[in-house]
């Protein structure tokens, strides 16, 4: 049962929701991995499952990534549809062998065959004061893997669509969930038609430039937005939710329909998803473009302690100063 | 080199030497430690303490940002420092702190990690403590090779390295086990089965009869100690550093005890386990049960009691004084050791936030 008004929900009990639905809809979805079970998840998005669902469908592994990503394969090469938690961004990387030279590859090297429908849940980036290992950005590892797609939703309506979209999906999802958004609430109705994987939606209409963002530095772009206006100038904001596949259409349209664009994202800028968006949006709008794109970035370095992550993370200032250098004396 | 299996075999229960009520227990083939390293230990478990109530005070008063605490664990804290030599390594935990300080590291660095200030606040090299592994079972590996180095330069370094009972299921704590077998590197792989990992029961990470049996099949002898028994774990560590040192090999001991507190001050254990269970532990309290000894055997008064006290409140004030005081994070640090040299786009960006904190400075 899914709810019929828009409610206020934080993005953890829609990830809940989510999870709860599909389970409810379909025998052959499971959930398992660290502390899934009686604790619910550190951050509880599996809070309730096992009671509702039994030991049999959501389930504590052994500590061990790469034996839950494994077996998820396993799983899921048997006739059912499993997903799985990564307790945070940098714990996953035990599991890097089993989701790149296995889950990404199976369908290929079975000519479709052998299809792998499964989600790889993982709570990801920082902005949460976390200590090392738990806010790292990671999406540019998975993202430059051919046969995984990629999402990071940026509000719970989005976050219970796409998750809803990727238990459905034929192919493995990494589901990357920003950790500093959790517990963000806003207005969902969850009865809405779920967006299809592979979709960006404009959060904001502007007409001077876009602001082009995905996860956790989407409210940062609104909120410059929303600064900018204050000064006069009209900022687009477009939300890609989709990493991979990546939406060219609904980003060159923003991009051409004002001319200007910045890039934010919180992962490290080099040879990232955020240099990626750069290149297609050249490629596809240059004669459009009255500047060249600039992007607002985390640092090259690993991400830092908490008390220096406030200089590290994209901030509206930083992104203010990025729009002032779209070389406006041309406008 | 013996393939004979039977020796690989701990015991079927876990060495005791102390019993809960503080009365020795003769136990063949291990020896009560003499009495000048159980008082020592004594201090060192004091101290422990003390450490691990300091600090869940300064995570409640907001000056730690997290902290995974050791208490009732303080007896394999302090005991596989103690056994190690100036020259020897120890590889530890985030749950390992207590550890960190019984081997000199200076408690405010040794705390700067929680605090939120760097990553490691201590230096490795002064200490030869390893930086404190968060990544389950990885740092294994690295206390493997560490010994295989120093048993390649002739060195007679042995390299005591700790983890859980969750990282057992890790693949990199048995690659870990098979390169120190292969290549006899003197590690001791010191496990603190404290049944939990975070609200994961032991019985969910392995079906094996302990964890210690896991040594066997990559030829490394294993043992099982009373993981609340300061006395057991001095003689049984010391003998595994012993073996090891003399050439025997890896050496893996299991100690069997319990996380009486939450995994950290972000856990509720309400949701996973009961008071039932945690109460009997409260018991086997690894203080208790030795100073109970101590007094029998006439080795503890008063006066020592009263300067162990004083030593830890020491300790304490030392953590509060560095802990409390303000202590302003430099910006470029965030550069400043990603290379030996930063790249030519590193020094762009730390010209940039200097530029951003100069602009706020003017406004």
């Amino acid at each position: 049962m899914t709810s019929v008004v828009p409610e206020k929900m934080t993005m953890a009990n829609a990830l809940n929701r989510a999870l709860r639905d599909a389970m409810r809809a379909d025998e052959s979805v499971v959930m398992f991995g660290e502390d899934v079970g009686a604790l619910g998840g550190v951050f509880r998005i599996t809070d309730g499952l096992t009671a509702e669902f039994g030991e049999q469908r959501c389930f504590d592994t052994p500590l061990a990534e790469a034996g839950i990503l494994g077996m998820a394969i396993g799983m899921a090469m048997n006739g059912m549809r499993p997903i799985v938690e990564m307790q945070f961004d940098a714990f996953a990387y035990p599991a890097f062998e089993q989701l790149i030279s296995h889950a990404a590859k199976m369908r290929n090297r079975t000519r479709g065959r052998v299809t792998l429908p499964l989600v790889i849940r993982i709570p990801y980036a920082g902005g949460i004061g976390g200590v090392e290992h738990h806010c790292d950005s990671s999406e540019a590892y998975y993202a430059h893997t051919p046969g995984l797609h990629v999402v990071a939703p940026s509000d719970p309506a989005d976050a219970y669509g796409l998750l809803r979209a990727a238990i459905e999906s034929p192919d493995p999802v990494v589901f990357l969930e920003p950790k500093k958004l959790y517990f963000s609430r806003s207005e969902a109705d969850l009865t809405l038609p779920v967006p299809p994987i592979g979709t960006a939606v404009v959060r904001r209409p502007g007409t001077d430039a876009t602001l082009i963002a995905y996860g956790p530095a989407v409210p940062i772009a609104l909120e410059a937005a929303e600064a900018a206006a204050q000064e006069g100038r009209s900022l687009q904001v477009v939300d890609l939710r989709s990493i991979v596949p990546f939406d060219d259409e609904t980003v060159c349209a923003a991009v051409r329909s004002t001319g200007r664009a910045v890039v934010v994202a919180e992962a490290a800028g080099f040879a990232s998803v955020s240099a990626e968006v750069v290149a297609r949006v050249t490629e596809r709008c240059f004669h459009s473009l009255h500047a060249p794109i600039r992007r607002v970035t985390g640092f090259d370095i690993p991400y830092p302690p908490p008390k220096l992550e406030h200089l590290h993370l994209p901030s509206v200032d930083r992104i203010l100063d990025a729009v002032d250098e779209l070389q406006w004396e041309y406008a | 080199m013996t393939r004979d299996a039977a020796h690989l075999l701990p015991s079927t229960e876990p060495v005791t030497l102390i019993d809960s009520d503080g009365h020795p227990v003769p136990h063949v083939g291990h020896d009560m430690p003499d009495p000048q390293a159980l008082v020592s230990a004594y201090a060192a478990l004091i101290a422990a303490r003390r450490f691990n109530d300091q600090a869940n005070a300064l995570v409640r008063q907001g000056r730690l940002a997290v902290y995974p605490s050791s208490h009732g664990q303080e007896a394999c804290q302090v005991a596989c420092v103690q056994v190690l030599g100036d020259g020897d390594w120890l590889f530890p935990t985030y749950r390992d702190s207590a550890a960190i300080v019984a081997r000199g590291v200076d408690p405010v660095e040794a705390l700067t990690l929680l605090r939120g200030d760097w990553h490691s606040g201590y230096d490795p090299q002064t200490t030869n403590v390893a930086p404190q592994a968060t990544p389950l079972a990885t740092h294994l590996l690295h206390a493997v090779g560490v010994a295989h180095a120093a048993r390649l330069r002739g060195e007679p370094t042995v390299v005591m390295a700790l983890c859980g009972d969750g990282a057992t299921s890790e693949g990199d704590f048995h690659e870990a086990l098979n390169f120190a077998a292969v290549f006899r590197t003197p590690v001791v792989f010191f496990i603190q089965n404290n049944e939990y990992a975070i609200s994961v029961p032991l019985a969910r990470q392995t079906a094996a009869p302990s964890l210690a049996h896991k040594g066997i099949g990559y030829g490394v002898p294993s043992e099982r100690v009373d993981g609340n028994d300061v006395a057991a774990l001095l003689t049984v560590l010391g003998d595994a550093v012993s073996r090891a040192r003399a050439g025997e090999g890896p050496q893996l001991i299991e100690a069997h005890t319990y996380r009486v507190q939450a995994h950290t001050n972000a856990d509720d254990p309400r949701r996973y386990r009961s008071e039932d269970e945690v109460t009997p532990w409260l018991s086997r309290d690894p203080i208790t049960r030795l100073s109970d000894y101590l007094a029998e055997q006439g080795l503890l008064d008063d006066e020592r009691v009263a300067a162990c006290a004083a030593d830890a409140e020491q300790l304490a004030e030392r953590m509060r004084a560095g802990l409390n005081a303000e202590t302003a994070a430099d910006y470029r640090d965030l550069f400043a050791h990603v290379y030996a040299v930063p790249t030519s786009q590193l020094r762009e960006q730390q010209a940039l936030v200097a530029d951003e904190l100069s602009r706020e400075e003017v406004r």
